[in-house]
């Protein structure tokens, strides 16, 4: 006979409401590991996708999605140089944030070095890719972006033509691909007041000097476009991504690119460590104490309620020793319903957790390990939680039963 | 009647406290009572009845004497000689003032669990409690939690309880207190017939004078020593 089932049945209302809130907590535990997990798909998703071996960014930075990392956009042709380099392509992105139909759209643009990279690798579930070198772009679901919808950034309207689905960047904001043209105008787009501020600036500093005045010309010059001062950079990108020709040895040639004192290189997997090691530690951290708070939280939580449990069967435990029962009678009814409770939060978050983390803003991901995990900490847990009623439960004398 | 004893106390003490706060509760208690025999315990409140019944349950050891039963030499003192949840399990049964069921079992599983706990197989233990319930007259009732059960209902799956595992001794503290006076008698009449057919010694602890005549013999005891002991008759 089970005796730990029949006195759950006796107190189902208590047991049953009790076991949802450990449920309920469960599934935040679980929910806290998905999005542990999403963290890492999404913070890794983009560099697993885009296809390069090799990734060149500013020397000494550890860009281009860490920190910020500018590279001058001709470096691409220094590259595709190199022995053993089959493609580079210019790589831009940059997170930015406009008003759009009376909503904030957030998002991050990610520039595709037309004509090489016209977006093919991303997962499309709609539309198509980039078919001309501007004002079209693929952005993700996320987005909320229909097909056809245009939308105005920086001076220019683009047009949607593709859509993705969970491609988005490590911050959870979705991605839009644009050529890298367009990402760089979208970048560095500036104000026309702006501009005509900064024209009458160079003007007057030009004034200031002896060569100004004496060289008309230089003057007129630099009241002209930016992109057509001479003295000034040429456009900047994050990163040129490098694609190996068949065969080709990545460290002999992520060797021959690090000779350079302008760059940096790392290969994709080492753009992902950085990735993990810097942004999403801490995140994960941040995780890893709330849910070791909340199994705290449920383990206390389960503890009192079977406490409780004891105590209202302090008589029949009293009883059960009188006629003669085994320790282990007793132990076995309490941590049964310690466990049972345990099960059915358990079930009841997973249950639950089907529902509910779809609707989560964040990407949460459930892998079978983390169950099994949460599985296995759940049952150590409500093995914790039952001690205190087993201590309670061993320590009744028989003869309680005559004194109540 | 057998002249095989049940249960035997000898100069049994129990003594709470210590210094000024001693109470000597039992004092010098001899009491054999014989297998198929049935016998009342008598005495006004504070007498020491329940300090000698709980002594003899051997949930409340006495600080000197000795206890047999069946003739074994269980408690020494406030020495056991036995593990005593075993002893109790396999040899003694008990009834109180209160039924004390298990609420959250029915009446069947109620004696089905002190037959489990006696390592009896669930499929022979439920026979067994239903055999009981039946022969005390409340089988109809097996499927009900003791909430549903009148009074004398639940005092006899308590019995019912207590006859599970053929125990050599029965005590009972007061079973007929919170029962009328029909159904009180019932249950001493009741434990009478164990303990005349299956050759049970039986100690009743009671206050009711009105069913007194069931009993083989009463013993009464004061200020925690027995006075003296008599048969029905006399």
């Amino acid at each position: 006979m089970n005796l730990a089932v029949r006195d759950v049945r006796h107190h189902a209302g208590r047991f049953v409401l009790t076991s949802v809130g450990i449920g309920l907590l469960l599934m935040i535990v679980m929910g806290m590991g998905g999005i542990y997990r999403g963290l890492i798909h999404e913070a890794t998703l983009l560099v697993d996708r885009v296809g390069a071996d090799l990734w060149v960014v500013q020397g000494s930075t550890r860009g281009p999605f860490a920190e910020v990392s500018r590279l001058p956009a001709n470096l691409e042709d220094r590259v595709r140089a190199v022995p053993g380099v089959a493609v580079a392509r210019r790589f831009v992105s940059h997170t930015f944030q406009r008003e759009h139909q009376g909503r904030a759209l957030r998002l991050v643009v990610q520039g595709l070095s037309w004509p090489e990279d016209r977006g093919d690798w991303a997962p499309l579930v709609a539309g198509r890719p980039l078919r001309q070198a501007h004002f079209e772009m693929i952005a993700d679901q996320s987005l909320q972006l229909p097909l056809g919808e245009r939308v105005r950034l920086g001076k220019d309207m683009y047009e949607v033509v593709g859509l993705t689905r969970g491609m988005v960047g490590s911050g959870g904001d979705g991605l839009a691909f644009l050529t890298v043209s367009d990402a760089m105008a979208v970048q560095f787009d500036v104000p026309g007041e702006a501009v005509r501020l900064e024209r009458a600036a160079r003007q007057a500093r030009l004034e200031n000097l002896d060569l100004g005045r004496v060289t008309p010309q230089l003057s007129e010059r630099a009241l002209g476009p930016t992109s057509e001062l001479p003295a000034l950079g040429p456009p900047q990108v994050s990163a040129i991504l490098v694609t190996l020709s068949e065969g080709a040895d990545p460290a002999r040639v992520a060797a021959t690119l690090s000779t350079w004192p302008d760059v940096t290189v790392y290969s994709t997997q080492q753009q992902k460590d950085l990735l993990l090691s810097g942004m999403v530690d801490k995140a994960r951290r941040q995780l890893g104490l709330f849910r070791a708070l909340l199994i705290i939280i449920s383990t206390i939580i389960i503890a009192l309620i079977i406490y409780t449990l004891t105590l209202d069967k302090i008589r029949d435990i009293a009883l059960l020793k009188l006629i003669g029962a085994r320790n282990r009678v007793i132990i076995g009814l309490i941590f049964q319903q310690a466990l049972l409770m345990g099960v059915l939060g358990y079930a009841l978050a997973w249950w639950l957790g089907g529902f509910a983390f779809p609707h989560f803003p964040r990407l949460v991901v459930i892998e079978t390990a983390d169950l099994v995990q949460l599985a296995f900490i759940v049952l150590g847990i409500s093995m914790l939680a039952s001690l205190l009623g087993i201590g309670k439960a061993l320590n009744v004398e028989a003869n309680t039963v005559l004194a109540t | 009647m057998e002249s095989v004893p049940g249960v035997e106390a000898t100069r049994l003490t129990k003594i709470y406290g210590h210094g000024h706060t001693e109470v000597v509760a039992v004092q010098d208690v001899t009491l054999r009572v014989a297998r198929g025999e049935i016998v009342a315990l008598l005495g006004p409140s504070g007498a020491g009845k329940s300090t000698l019944l709980t002594a003899m349950a051997l949930i409340n050891p006495p600080t000197s004497g000795q206890i047999r039963i069946g003739g074994q030499l269980v408690m020494d003192g406030d020495r056991a000689l036995v593990d005593l949840r075993a002893f109790r399990r396999k040899n003694l049964g008990f009834v109180f003032q209160k039924a004390n069921l298990i609420p959250f079992l029915n009446a069947r599983e109620n004696v089905q669990v002190a037959l489990e706990v006696n390592d009896v197989p669930p499929r022979a233990a439920h026979q067994r409690a239903m055999e009981l319930l039946e022969y005390l007259g409340v089988g109809t009732r097996a499927d009900n939690l003791p909430d549903a059960l009148s009074g004398g209902e639940q005092q006899r799956v308590a019995v019912a309880r207590a006859l599970a595992n053929h125990p050599s001794l029965i005590l009972a503290d007061e079973p007929t207190a919170a029962l009328d006076s029909h159904r009180g008698r019932q249950v001493m009449e009741l434990f009478a017939r164990v303990a005349h057919e299956h050759g049970t010694a039986v100690i009743v602890v009671t206050h009711d004078a009105r069913a007194l005549d069931v009993f083989d013999r009463t013993v009464h005891m004061e200020d925690g020593r027995l006075k003296n002991g008599k048969s029905p008759g006399g």
